[in-house]
This record gives C-alpha cells, structure tokens and sequence, in this order.
C-alpha cells in the first residue's frame, strides 16, 4: 500500500484553474462525502459568499435496487435557490461517471441551474457514462482492483491507493 | 376363521392385564388371551412380538362431516381414518346438518355407517331442538334408535332452567348428557385464551372465566337432577380442581380432555397460526400440567381427539375468522401413549382412557379383551419412530399442528369384530 | 441496511421473525416487535433525509421507479392510504389503490385470493389494512420471497408506521429517547397503535411506560409487555415527559365498556387543568382523527404543547424511509 499523498496543493491549483473561468456569482456543492470535503478547501480558497452546498445522492442512486439504502444517508443541503446560477459541483474522484450523473438529477430536482462545471480532484478511466470533468486535480492510473481513498485527518485532505476488503463497500 | 396374535404385550386395563402372549380369536371373538390353546389352528397368524396389543381404541368426540359437509370429509374417509390409527368405535357429536333431533337422522346415519364404514359409529342425539336450548328432544326415543347419549354440542344452554329440566328428563331414562360448559357472553367473539398471548397479538380473548363459570353452573345442575353427566372437553386447570371436588363428595360426573390440550398452549399459536386455533381455546402452561395431573389422579378419565376434518380452505384466513378445530384422529393413540411413555400418568391409564372408559361412559360393552368379547383390538408398535406427513394423513381434513412432528410409536394393524381392517405396510 | 444475526433471530417470536429475510434483514414490516434497535434509529434517521423533499420544487426521489405499490385496504381509511399513496409517489412508485370489501366468513373470495390475483400483476410492495389482527402476517406469508408486505393496521394487534412517525415526532420534540417517561392513555384493549407504540418505545429505551384507562379498557397481562398500569389519570400523568392520547370510537360507547362519553371524559378526557399534572415540557400526541370533547379538550388538542399536525406532517417522511428501507436490494445481495 502507497503512502497518503496530500491533496491540498492539489486542490489550491483547482481553484486557480476555476478562478480563471470567471464563472457570474457560483455557487459550490460538493457532493458527499470526499466531495464535500475537497469543495470546502475550494469553497474557503474562491472566497465565494454563499454557504457551501452539499448533496448526498444516496437517493437517486441506480444500484439502490440490487444494494439498498446507504445506511448512513445524509440530508442534502444546499445553500440557497440554484434557479439560474452557475454551480461548481465538486468530487473527490470521477471513475464511472454514476455518482455525477445522480448528483445531476439531484440538482435539478431543486430547480433549473445556469450552468454546472464539473471539478473533480481526481479522475481515472473507466467512465461508464458520457461524463467529463472541466476540472481535473490530478489524473491517476490504479492498477488491478485498487481504488483511490480520500480521508481528511486533522484538516489534512490526502488519498492513497488500496485494494478494498472483501465486501466492503465501493462507494 | 381363526386368527392368532401372537407374542405381544397384552394390556387391557379393564381385567387389570398387562402380560406378553397371544390372543386366539374364531368367529370374530376373543376365545383365549395368555396361552394358545392347544389343538388351535389358526387360518391366520399376526406376529405381535415387541408389539402391544390393547383393545380397540374409543374416541369419544370425532365429526365425520356427514351429513352436511361432504365435500369436506364423509363417514367413510373419517373412519377410514379411524381404523388406520387403532380406532374401532366412533362417537360424533349432533351437530351435523341438519342436526340429529330426530330418530330418522340417527337411523340415517347408523345406516350410513353400516354401508360405508370402516368402524362402529356411536352418534350422539340433541339434547335440545336444533341445538337451540329451547326445546327438549324426544331423548328417549333418540336412544332407541342407536344414539349412546345427548348432547348439545359446542352450542350453550343459556337457560338454566333448561338446562335443569333436560338433565332430569335424561336421567329418567339414565342418558348420559354430554355437556361443554361455558357461558357464551364471556366466551363471546374470543379465539384465543385471555391472557399474555391475546394481548399481544390483540386477539380477541375467551377469559377462564367463560369456561369455570359454566363448569359451576353445570356441576350445580347435574348435582339436584340426578343425571348421568360427562363434561366434555376440558381446557382449563381450575375446572379440573371443581370436577375433581365434586366427584369427592360423590357426584357421578365423568370428565374428558381432547389430546391437544395435554400438548400445547396459548404461546404455540406463534404468528397467528390458525392451526392452533381450538375450541375451548389452548390454555397457559400451569393449566395443562392441572389437566396432565387430571388424567394421572383419574379425575379426567378420558382422552378424545375432538377430531375437525376442515378444507384447508378455511384456515387460509386471519386467525379469528379462521374455522377451529384440528384434523386429530390419527395422533390421538399415538400422542396419549407418548405421554404414557414420559411419565406423565401410566400407561394402563393412558389405555383405560382410551378404552374401557368411554366405554362405561356410553354404557356399551366394549374396550376390553375378555373372553367371549368382540374381538375390536389395536396392534401399536412402541418402537416406530415416525413422522406425521400430510400426504400420509388418511382422514380428508389435514389440518393439524403436529404436521412433521416426531413421534414414539403408531398402530400397525386394527381388527374389528376379528377382521383385519387395517394392517400397516 | 441494520441486520439482525442468525442468533437473535433464532431468539424472536415467531411473528416478529417473520419479517426478516434468511440474512437478518428487514423484509417485511408488520409489527415493532423483535425489530432491533439499530434498525428503528435507521429507519427515523432516513426518514429525516426525506423530510426537506418537501420543499422541492420536484419532490420525487427515482428508489422505486418500475416498482408497483399496492394499497389495498380492506377497512377504510382515507388519512392513511394517502399518506401511504404519497409517500411511494415521491418515491417514484407507481401506485394502485384497491378499496376491497371482503366478506369475513370463507364464502366468496378469500382475503388471500385477492392477494394472489393483484401479485400475478407484479405488485412489489403491499400496504395492508385488514380488520383482522394478523392479516397482514398471512398475507406476508403467502406471498413469493421478493415481495414486500406493509401493515398498516391489522385489527387489534399492530400499526407499525403509526408508531414509527410518532417515535419520530418524539425524538424530534425531545431530542432522544433516554430518560423520557411516557403515559399512554384510553381504549389500550382495542388499539393497535398502542402495542405498537408501546414496543417501540421500550426497544428504543425510554425511561417508564405508563398505560392509563379504566380497567374494562385495559388488556390482561400487559404488564408483560413492559409496562405499568395505573387507572388514575393524574397519578398517571405526574413527571411525564410525552402524552400519547388515544382514539376512543364511539361504538365502543355501549354503556358497557364505559358508562357515558361524560364520565369517561370527567376521567380521562386530557384537559389543560390534568395536563399540569405533567412535566412543564411535556408534549400531546394523538394519532387522529380526534374525538374533541371525548378524549381530548379543543384548547390541548390546538395547544402549544400539541405536536398533532406535525405528527401528520412526519408520516409522508418516516413512511417512504420505511417503503425504501424494504425495498432496498431487493435485486441481489446487499
């Protein structure tokens, strides 16, 4: 197992990079849970006023019939109308493409955004979907079955690269 | 024809027998038990070693569903039945339909029992018109026509002073009333016994109270009308203490328990299972020790399977329009002598209320092995372990609770009158 | 999904243990009875994910698209069934209503011959309610290993949802469960929302249970179900943290079980002057329609310690929790 890889300058470099889309008043959601955490970093570096916005897609899932419900499903909370405004929605990593797509139709459950550009910290193949990342931090290659975790300890955002135990959850 | 049983354990509690030998049977009676005598020769010989062979057993509480219910089962699956589970007499109750008020009907049915049936049929007449406790019968003339007592089947006389006049108007002519004591206002709609179980599952309950206050008022009755009485059915602990009272100060009142009563109780119903679901209702744990201990002390001398063939139809319901009742006639012999065999009561006792008892109770000269008798004899092997598989199961009515359980030991062969009627593969 | 292990299971009443599928999860949700702890939580913990659809300009999560939901029920109910009927809509759902007249003797069609006939039609979830205690524990178990059963009311014995929405309204109100003392109160012998409230409320671990009636209204034994009973109301009443009025149906008012509407309002009827007899805090719950004037004064029902229209309010939110919990995984393992 590789040592954790921080991922903070990884991050900062992000928001330089959406900064100079010079996006109209936007609006940050970052999607449960690693999301969530690598759109406070960019939340907090944008200077961005409105609150942060989360969403836990848990229920529009498409494996929910084969997997059921997340246990630990949480309230999605966004911050203010997205009627017409430009959103950032943020990922820790972009693999099949499945969570965006959940995440998508969450948002328009709420109402009809501007635009939403997509930043994900990292992005390795297996796209299952038509989706891409306006945004990317770093682009990874994991070998065999090994999958990039996210974890934030003492405020220190970072990933590595393990081979998940038998059962558990990849997602 | 001459038939020998020989080597098994001959147990007739009647002539206080119990000893391993053979029985030589010619033309239908028995000629010895013990020793063979000598110079016999038999057309037929059943092997009977390790076997017990008892006196065909008598049950006292069995419907058939003819007439009236014949698509559900006849007189001659039922006794069909009977004879494959060493029973060779039959008594059922009047509430056939329509119900047996009338000589006709108990001819009819005796006359249907004679073309179609596998064992001797005991009905019992109404005590009251259409069961209604209105109206007496014409009782004495019921008898006449074959009838071994009255009853009013599970149908409450709610007017004591009927209930008075039919018990002294039976005991003129020395009937024996068959009576299952309740009062119907606290039996009311209940399914279950009123206790923990009822609460639970919100079931309505059938208190102890409905039963013992019907066993007083009952017991009260019979003991200023001088009748022959036998209380039918008991479920309840505290009515074994008041029958048993009373036959200390004298009272000739007999008394029965249906063999599921001795085996299960309100917990076994489980998650509504309507196959538990019985009238009266299974009682608490403490009330089937009372009636264990009942059979043991010879206060409740007999043991019935209050047999209910029922379509399966209708227990597919929710519990409280579920039909009670259970399908009981093929595991009454062998469920009593499982008792027997556990130390519950002795295995004399067990047979006495299966034989010469209800014997005495409808005055008929039967359930014993003494010489010159009518050779009604049951065959049980106590060492065939053997499960209870619908499939198996010989009457039309399946449903019972004791589907897939173990049991110790069956009856393998049933003769009546001498003739083998049944005799297990 | 919180499971339940193979030991447990084996320890469960047989009509709780029903309810659980071979590997310990919930299957069916006919009774609170053996439903653990863990999975109660679960239960109000997703429920309260649900609870801000509502403001949504499009209320509707995809769980169960494809899926069809039955109401079928065989005693009416209008509050119910709609509250059921919108829960699976905004879970995308398609939704039958089946308002069945059933005849309560074997003649005719049987309660499980409808069942079978709306099952050929691929139904996935069932929401029953019977007059019958135990119709939805027969339903549940005639039907194929992957449909769902919900009761919603079986006679006497059991309102599992009722109870839930209210376990919700209590822990949103008071924060939790621990150190709570509880009066439930009226026609205890007649309600299924009171065995379901009462197991519920003794799984999640309130302090005291206290069932308050007259003895003609309180069933034998339940005691045995972890309460105590008391027929004074306002010994009853004294410290209690969370007031669960019952309804009391005017056709039990034969003048049998209780005397007169007057006296049993004189009695048990919660007024604000009883209500003091409480903890200053308490809340009032009742699970509808009330009866004003019988078991409940219209100046507590409409009161500030009332929570009745929130009560209302949570059901949509604790009833789809409930609906996805069952339905969840029910294509593979989970």
């Amino acid at each position: 197992m590789m040592n954790p890889v921080s991922l903070s300058p990884i991050v900062s470099r992000m928001a330089d990079e959406i900064k100079d889309r010079s996006l109209d008043a936007p609006l940050v959601i970052g999607i449960h849970t690693g999301g969530a955490w690598v759109a406070e970093q960019l939340h907090r570096e944008l200077c961005i006023p409105t609150k942060l916005g989360t969403l836990d897609i848990s229920f529009y899932r498409d494996d929910f019939s084969r997997v059921g419900l997340n246990p630990k499903v949480k309230s999605s909370d966004l911050p203010e109308g997205i009627e017409d405004r430009n959103i950032i929605l943020v990922d820790d990593v972009l693999h099949t493409g499945r969570t965006i797509r959940a995440a998508l139709n969450e948002i328009f459950s709420y109402g009809r955004p501007s635009s939403v550009t997509l930043a994900v910290a990292l992005e390795r193949p297996g796209r299952e979907l038509p989706i891409e990342a306006a945004v990317v931090g770093k682009s990874i290659m994991p070998s065999g079955n090994e999958q990039a975790r996210v974890s934030l300890k003492d405020g220190q955002l970072s990933y590595q690269l393990v081979v998940p135990d038998n059962g558990e959850a990849t997602h | 024809m001459r038939l020998l049983i020989q080597g098994g354990r001959i147990i007739d509690p009647q002539n206080q027998i119990d000893l391993t030998g053979d029985i030589a049977i010619e033309d239908g009676c028995i000629l010895t038990v013990g020793a063979t005598p000598s110079g016999f020769s038999p057309d037929n010989v059943i092997d009977a070693t390790d076997k017990w062979v008892i006196p065909g057993v008598i049950d006292l509480c069995t419907r058939l569903r003819e007439p009236g219910e014949e698509q559900t089962a006849t007189i001659a699956s039922e006794t069909k039945a009977a004879a494959s589970a060493g029973i060779t007499r039959v008594v059922c109750p009047p509430d056939t339909y329509p119900v047996i008020d009338t000589p006709a009907m108990a001819n009819m049915i005796r006359d249907r029992a004679d073309s179609s049936g596998f064992s001797h049929v005991h009905p019992l007449g109404a005590l009251t018109v259409g069961l209604r406790g209105e109206k007496l019968t014409d009782m004495a003339m019921l008898m006449d026509a074959g009838c071994v007592g009255v009853s009013n089947g599970l149908n409450a006389v709610e007017n004591t002073l009927v209930m008075r006049r039919a018990l002294q108007y039976a005991s003129t002519y020395d009937i024996p009333v068959f009576l299952t004591p309740q009062d119907p206002w606290l039996t009311g709609n209940g399914v279950v016994h009123e206790g923990e179980v009822s609460t639970r599952l919100g079931l309505p309950a059938i208190p102890e109270a409905a039963e013992t206050v019907g066993v007083a008022r009952d017991l009260a009755v019979i003991e200023t009308s001088g009748a022959r009485a036998h209380i039918n059915l008991l479920s309840c602990g505290r009515s074994v203490t008041m029958v048993a009272e009373a036959r200390s100060h004298g009272l000739a009142v007999t008394s029965s328990v249906a063999i599921h009563q001795l085996l299960l109780c309100e917990s076994d119903i489980g998650a509504f299972d309507t196959q538990y679901k019985v009238f009266p209702p299974l009682r608490e744990a403490s009330d089937r020790t009372t009636l264990l201990n009942g059979v043991r002390d010879e206060v409740i001398t007999v043991i019935c399977s209050d047999h209910q063939p029922h379509g399966a139809d209708v227990k597919l319901a929710p519990f409280s329009e579920a039909a009670a009742g259970i399908a009981g006639m093929e595991t009454l012999l062998p469920l009593t002598l499982e008792l027997a065999r556990q130390g519950h009561f002795d295995i004399s006792t067990a047979v006495a209320t299966l034989t010469c008892n209800p014997a005495a109770i409808i005055g008929i000269d039967a359930g014993h092995l003494s010489v010159g008798a009518e050779a009604d004899i049951c065959i049980y092997d106590p060492e065939q372990i053997w499960e209870l598989q619908q499939h198996e199961m010989v009457s039309r009515g399946k449903n019972t609770p004791f589907l897939n359980r173990k049991i110790a030991g069956r009856a393998v062969a049933t003769l009546l009158r001498g003739e083998l009627i049944f005799l297990r593969d | 999904m919180a499971r339940i292990s193979n030991e447990q299971l084996a320890h469960l009443p047989p009509d709780a243990a029903i309810q659980f599928d071979d590997r310990g999860y919930l299957r069916h949700f006919l009774t609170i009875n053996g439903v653990p702890r863990e999975a109660l939580i679960q239960i109000l913990d997703t429920a309260e994910s649900f609870m801000t659809f509502g403001e949504r300009e499009i209320k509707k999560v995809p769980l169960l698209r494809g899926k069809t939901v039955v109401n079928l029920f065989f005693e009416a109910s209008t509050r119910t069934r709609t509250t059921f009927e919108l829960a699976a809509k905004r879970l995308s759902a398609d939704v039958i209503n089946m308002n069945a007249a059933r005849m309560s003797t074997s003649k005719g069609e049987t309660i499980l011959d409808t069942v079978k006939t709306l099952e050929a039609m691929h139904t996935d979830l069932f929401v029953v309610r019977d007059s019958a205690s135990g119709a939805s524990h027969l339903i549940a178990s005639h039907l194929p290993e992957h449909v769902r059963v919900i009761n919603a009311g079986d006679g006497r014995h059991a309102h599992p949802t009722q109870a839930m929405l209210d376990m919700y309204t209590i822990r949103q109100k008071k924060g939790g469960f621990e150190g709570l003392k509880v009066a439930i109160i009226g026609d205890i012998l007649h309600s299924r929302v009171a065995r379901s409230q009462i197991h519920a409320l003794a799984t999640l671990g309130v302090d005291e249970i206290r069932v308050i009636g007259p003895r003609t209204l309180i069933p034998t034994e339940i005691e045995a179900m972890g309460v105590t009973v008391t027929s004074n109301m306002m010994e009853g009443l004294s410290d209690i943290d969370v007031v669960m009025m019952l309804r009391l149906q005017r056709e039990r008012m034969d003048g049998q079980l209780v005397p007169s509407e007057q006296e049993y309002f004189n009695r048990y009827g919660l007024t604000e002057e009883k209500l003091k007899a409480a903890d200053n805090e308490a809340i009032v719950m009742h699970p509808g329609p009330i009866n004003r004037g019988l078991e409940i004064s219209s100046s507590v029902a409409d009161g500030e310690r009332s929570v009745i229209l929130s009560q209302v309010t949570n059901g949509i939110a604790v009833r789809m929790s409930i609906m996805a919990t069952l339905m969840g995984g029910t294509e593979g393992s989970r």
